[in-house]
């Protein structure tokens, strides 16, 4: 840690507080949606489609009405015909199918009933008649059958989207270079595995209005999509977000059952709950995008990187969701990290008859930043560098422009270097790469290796990440964010905004910012989050944007009422009001604080001077996006960096690896709660381990492999290794008090980081994640037999790429202006 | 959420109860301990009893008695954590303390018992889905189908043992008892099982495992080593139970079978035959450990890719007997059990 106590003047940021939440979350008094019990509710459950890919020929819903206890039985008939989607660009998706089913477990009707074993037998009495189509379940197998057609709409059969921009000359750049390498690499799809499944509660009233209670990440888009869906107005729908029970992007869309619940609710006149199954979770999905990828870099000797060519080919499942962004994520934020003069990106984003993929934390930018920092490493060892020493050098710029047109501002990832480097004790332990000899001496940390079977390792890896995506996903002039702080004579103060704790803390941090500025404990804050009818819209818990965007709307919304008070204390003190100082519960001159006014009595002074105490703050990102089509992806108002050192041991014997140590620093501009920060960067590392060593969405005749939590393999406590975090503080001029993001950022690093270690300690190369013992194994087999030891991709698909957007780089030009903010 | 098809659940407090009641009910009914594997089951409709008999108001089912002297019987429903942490068995038979503390995850083995975990259905990643992924999926033989999708030209079904104790059971030489309305048998606990994934047991369905019965220890070291994905929550994919009579320094006599490889635990007489009157030198080790491999025969139908537990095998079988042999530390850390 490096917040130093004593260079702050704060009495809440930069405090190890508990969350505001804490108590109900471990007494498990938190109410999630499925712990809501309604008056006459209804059980209502989802039938969803066997066939991968089957036209619907008839939906019966007869002998499941008829059925004692069942209240409703809808399908896609009793819905208004309408496609919908996250994006504008891609309305795909119907709630209940009509025509096509294009996955297994795609919804296709649905059932209220007295309770849910009532529902769930209603539904095996559905009778739905399919004509099945041919499945296409790869890349490589949409491609090769255009007339089997998945969607009728993008940029090709089964193309959805095909994008590429070019800043500068590449070609010229790779002549110039003196090393110049060409990798390809595979990170296999996976999925959030939030703890709570997810629920919906949705009751429409006898007065024609409807209440929807679900968690979700999105209550607004829920919101408007809603409104269209059911083609009723936006202005009788209300959206309350229950506490999420983790979200990290599978709960941003709006959902068949969200959607079936609303619908049997306004049927039934009674409340409407459905809570999926872990099984169903994994057919909603929305998560990592399976991403093969060709890159070339070109080096110079002294590791610079003279110019970056990348093409990323992915698997985006059946629908489109957010896949256009994550299409453009896979690309646009790698040269935000190093000094990357000329940049070339081409991707392609095709349908398959899988669960849609969407934006799993770090949203399209793991992938690319795994073929990256693993390719810098092999350019490193090809070159003779330390790869450490290498990054730290060729770091880019702040305040500048990147090549695509990004402005960055603070960068602390040198630091970040610094302290993982030195902690770990790099310089000692990472002696060289792999090699025979290296091997047969004993490896770091070799006096403890328990056999000579087994062998250690490091590697490092760097990355960056946005805090919030600059631009909103319908296209609009209003705040991304909003808050309304009202006063209350009992000195408490109530914060409404449409931001929804995701267990990232977002309400503690509603609480903090106003405590610290009125200086009144975080404990009189009370916090009202995601209702749409009472709070401000706040755009969603995606892209990292919530400390950022509420904690600024929080902050000038503070600031106001902050300053009418101290008008009503200034005239009753007879000061000016910029004498005054908030602290403890107290308004007063500090030189004179035995005339200090108590808190609840400066807001008494003040609602008697100014009348009711409710004022709003508002947030928008600055506009910086990049003036080409596709540059509304990417922009940020700052990016978070973070460095990750792992040490690890390689069975030689069973290819099993076990991590020992994670070193991570990340640059978060300022931690306004450093528990809470080294907990989202601990849940980050986590959650790159399991990406890394065992997680992947498969899929085995044209099913999904293993949908549940004992076969789909993700880390315990077990697989943990011990977790250093070590935060570097930038004070970043766009973030609220210098903060920048933690959610989503230390997630990159980890994945690149292990495989890199894993060929420190034994030679192996593995360009494909998730890195399994097989993979080991084979790697192993093949350095016998004198072959490259390198497991992963052997080809690329044939596929032409868009004729590219060619733009001037922008790179090293300074950083459009900072800290303009539309709504000041 | 998944839900439970409905049943009745009945609470014997004595075997003979229950065992009238098991008669009285046929194929309706079927027995339940802890209820961590066949709870999970009947929610996915691999098993729809209308009659469910519990077993664990039972206390003479319960505990462990005698000792390593003149061999020690474990109460069928003795929980896993109990036969842990039981120091006779942890000092004595410690392979089977080691299997008991690595089933699941800690909470399931405060509820499972150790008789569940012998009789524990085989499983199959084909077969251990909800209804309505194996009717996606075609459903197979072992529930509502004819054909096995692992092998789809075999007659039979593939499902694995997926029990952590019985290979240990069977190497350490353990019987057990059975009791029906009719009387009571004790057998050798591998004519317990079959090579089949759906009649895997060999136990009439009115029969009752009431107790496992092991032998004096008489100089038998055991060890038990895992293969599983994780630390935890994981059934194995790949067991091996390890089990030598030394005289000095040369084996007098020696098991080995290999667990979740096969539909039943999979002896491995070669094997053991080639350590008997041997010293358990590492030339040795790797000779029986390429013996042991054969009788495995993992087929695509659990974690990890079959060749790959093939291959551990012989790996596991080595670093079982390395470590029997004081060469290596086992693999498995037991830590986890406390």
């Amino acid at each position: 840690m490096s917040a130093d106590a004593g260079k702050h003047e704060f009495a809440v940021i930069g405090q190890p507080l508990p969350k505001i939440d804490a108590w109900a979350k471990v007494v498990g008094e938190t109410k999630y949606a499925d712990d809501l019990f309604l008056p006459r509710m209804a059980y209502g459950r989802l039938l969803r489609s066997p066939h991968g890919h089957a036209r619907i020929t008839r939906v019966d819903t007869a002998r499941a009405r008829a059925l004692p206890g069942v209240y409703a039985v809808i399908s896609g008939a009793d819905l208004p015909r309408v496609r919908f989607g996250i994006l504008p660009v891609s309305q795909d998706e119907e709630a209940l199918c009509t025509e096509k089913v294009r996955m297994v477990g795609d919804a296709v009707a649905a059932v209220a009933a007295v309770d849910e074993e009532t529902a769930e037998h209603a539904c095996r009495l559905i009778d739905v008649d399919y004509e099945p189509l041919r499945a296409l379940m790869s890349i490589e197998e949409s491609l090769a059958h255009p007339e089997v057609r998945i969607h009728e709409y993008g940029d090709g059969p089964n193309v959805h989207k095909n994008v590429s921009l070019q800043f500068g000359d590449v070609e010229a750049a790779f002549a110039r270079s003196d090393l110049v390498r060409e990798d390809v690499f595979f990170f296999e799809g996976n999925t959030h595995l939030p703890m709570e499944q997810h629920a919906a509660v949705a009751a429409a009233g006898p007065d024609g209005k409807l209440t929807l209670w679900s968690s979700t990440q999105t209550p607004h888009y829920v919101h408007r999509l809603l409104a269209k869906i059911l083609d009723m107005p936006a202005a009788h729908i209300r959206v309350v977000a229950t506490p999420v029970g983790g979200g990290f992007g599978g709960k941003l869309d709006a959902f068949a059952h969200e959607i079936a619940a609303c619908r049997l609710s306004q049927l039934t006149g009674r409340p409407v709950k459905i809570a999926c199954s872990r099984e169903e979770v994994f057919y909603i999905h929305r998560g990592r995008h399976p991403v093969l990828m060709w890159i070339k870099t070109g080096f110079t000797r002294s590791g610079e990187i003279t110019g970056c060519h990348l093409r990323t080919w992915l698997d985006g499942g059946a629908y489109g969701s957010y896949g256009v962004a994550s299409t453009f994520y896979t690309g646009v934020i790698n040269p935000v990290t190093y000094r990357m003069p000329v940049y070339k990106f081409e991707g392609a984003r095709v349908f398959t008859n899988k669960p849609p993929c969407g934006p799993k934390r770090g949203h399209g930018t793991p992938q690319p930043r795994f073929a990256l920092e693993c390719q810098i490493d092999k350019a490193a060892e090809q070159l003779g560098l330390d790869p450490a020493e290498m990054r730290k050098r060729i770091l880019a710029e702040p305040f500048t422009k990147t090549a695509n047109h990004l402005t960055v501002t603070t960068i602390g990832l040198g630091e970040c270097i610094d302290r993982v480097v030195e902690a770990s004790g790099w310089r000692t332990k990472w002696r060289g790469f792999f090699s025979e000899e290296a091997t047969s001496r004993a490896r770091p940390g070799g006096a403890t290796a328990p056999s000579e079977k087994k062998r250690r390792g490091m590697g490092i890896a760097c990355s960056a990440y946005l805090t919030g995506a600059g631009t909103a996903v319908y296209w609009n002039h209003m705040p991304h964010s909003g808050v309304i702080l009202r006063a209350d004579r009992s000195g408490s103060v109530a914060v409404l905004c449409g931001a929804t704790d995701i267990g990232q803390g977002s309400d503690s941090i509603l609480a903090y910012l106003p405590a610290e500025i009125l200086g009144i404990d975080p404990k009189d804050v009370h916090v009202h989050p995601a209702d749409t009818s009472l709070t401000p819209v706040d755009l969603g818990s995606y892209s990292s944007r919530v400390t950022l965007m509420c904690g600024m709307a929080a902050i000038q919304a503070s600031q106001r009422l902050r300053e009418v008070i101290a008008q009503a204390v200034a005239r009753k003190l007879a000061v000016e009001p910029g004498a005054l100082a908030f602290r403890d519960r107290k308004v007063g001159v500090a030189a004179d604080w035995e005339r200090a006014v108590d808190f609840p009595q400066a807001v008494e002074l003040a609602e008697a001077m100014h009348g009711v105490l409710a004022f709003a703050g508002s947030y928008a990102p600055p506009r910086r996006a990049g003036k080409y089509k596709g540059g509304g992806v990417g922009p940020s108002p700052c990016y978070s960096y973070s460095a990750c050192v792992v040490e690890l041991t390689v069975d030689e014997e069973t290819g099993e690896i076990e991590l020992h140590d994670v070193w991570i620093g990340h640059d978060i501009g300022r931690a306004l709660n450093p528990l809470l920060a080294e907990g989202q960067v601990e849940g980050s590392v986590y959650m790159g381990i399991g990406e890394a060593l065992m997680e992947g969405q498969v899929f085995r005749k044209g099913v999904h492999k293993n949908p549940s939590l004992l076969e789909y393999k993700s880390p315990t406590t077990l697989e943990t290794p011990e977790i250093h975090t070590f935060l570097v503080e930038t004070n970043d001029p766009e973030g609220p008090f210098g903060a920048k993001e933690a959610g989503q950022g230390p997630l990159l690093p980890v994945i690149p980081a292990i495989a890199n270690a894993v060929y420190h300690a034994v030679g192996v190369r593995c360009d494909e994640v998730p890195i399994t013992p097989e993979m080991i194994l084979k790697g192993l087999e093949l350095r016998r037999r004198g072959k490259p030891a390198r497991v992963g991709p052997e080809r690329i698909p044939l596929f032409t790429f868009k004729a590219p957007v060619v733009v001037e780089s922008a790179f090293g030009q300074p950083a459009d202006a900072i800290a303009v903010r539309p709504f000041q | 959420m998944l839900r439970l098809p409905p049943f009745t659940y009945l609470a014997p407090r004595t075997v003979d109860d229950a065992a009238k009641a098991l008669a009285s009910h046929g194929g309706a009914a079927m027995l339940v301990a802890g209820g961590t594997d066949l709870y999970p089951n009947m929610k996915r409709r691999q098993f729809e009893p209308s009659v469910l008999v519990g077993l664990l108001a039972i206390r003479e089912l319960r505990g462990v008695r005698g000792g390593a002297r003149e061999g020690v019987t474990l109460g069928s429903c003795t929980t896993l954590s109990a036969v842990a942490v039981h120091p006779e068995i942890a000092a004595h038979y410690p392979a089977l303390a080691t299997a008991a503390g690595l089933v699941s995850s800690p909470q399931l083995r405060n509820m499972g018992t150790i008789g569940g975990n012998v009789c524990v259905d085989t499983r199959c990643n084909y077969y251990n889905q909800s209804y309505e992924w194996r009717k996606a999926v075609g459903f197979c033989m072992k529930r509502d189908g004819a054909i096995c999708l692992v092998a789809p030209r075999s007659p039979r079904c593939w499902a694995v043992s997926s029990s952590d104790t019985a290979p240990v059971l069977w190497s350490l030489g353990a019987r057990v008892r059975l009791r029906s309305a009719a009387g009571e048998r004790t057998i050798p606990v591998e004519t317990l099982f079959r090579d089949d994934g759906i009649e895997y047991l060999a136990k009439r369905p009115d029969e009752i495992l009431t107790d496992i019965l092991l032998p004096p220890a008489d100089g038998w070291r055991s060890a038990y080593l895992k293969l599983r994905r994780r630390g935890s929550f994981d059934f194995p994919v790949l067991g091996v139970a390890v089990a030598v009579q030394m005289e000095g320094d040369v084996v007098r006599d020696a098991r080995i079978v290999v667990g979740a490889v096969a539909s039943q635990p999979r002896p491995a007489p070669a094997a053991a035959a080639a350590l008997v009157g041997g010293r358990l030198t590492s030339e040795l080790i790797a000779r029986v450990a390429e013996l042991a491999a054969g009788p495995a025969k993992p087929l695509d139908n659990t974690d990890f890719t079959h060749p790959y537990r093939k291959k551990m095998t012989r790996v596991f079988v080595a670093r079982a007997l390395a470590s029997l042999a004081g060469l290596a530390p086992a693999g498995e850390p037991a830590a986890e059990v406390a």
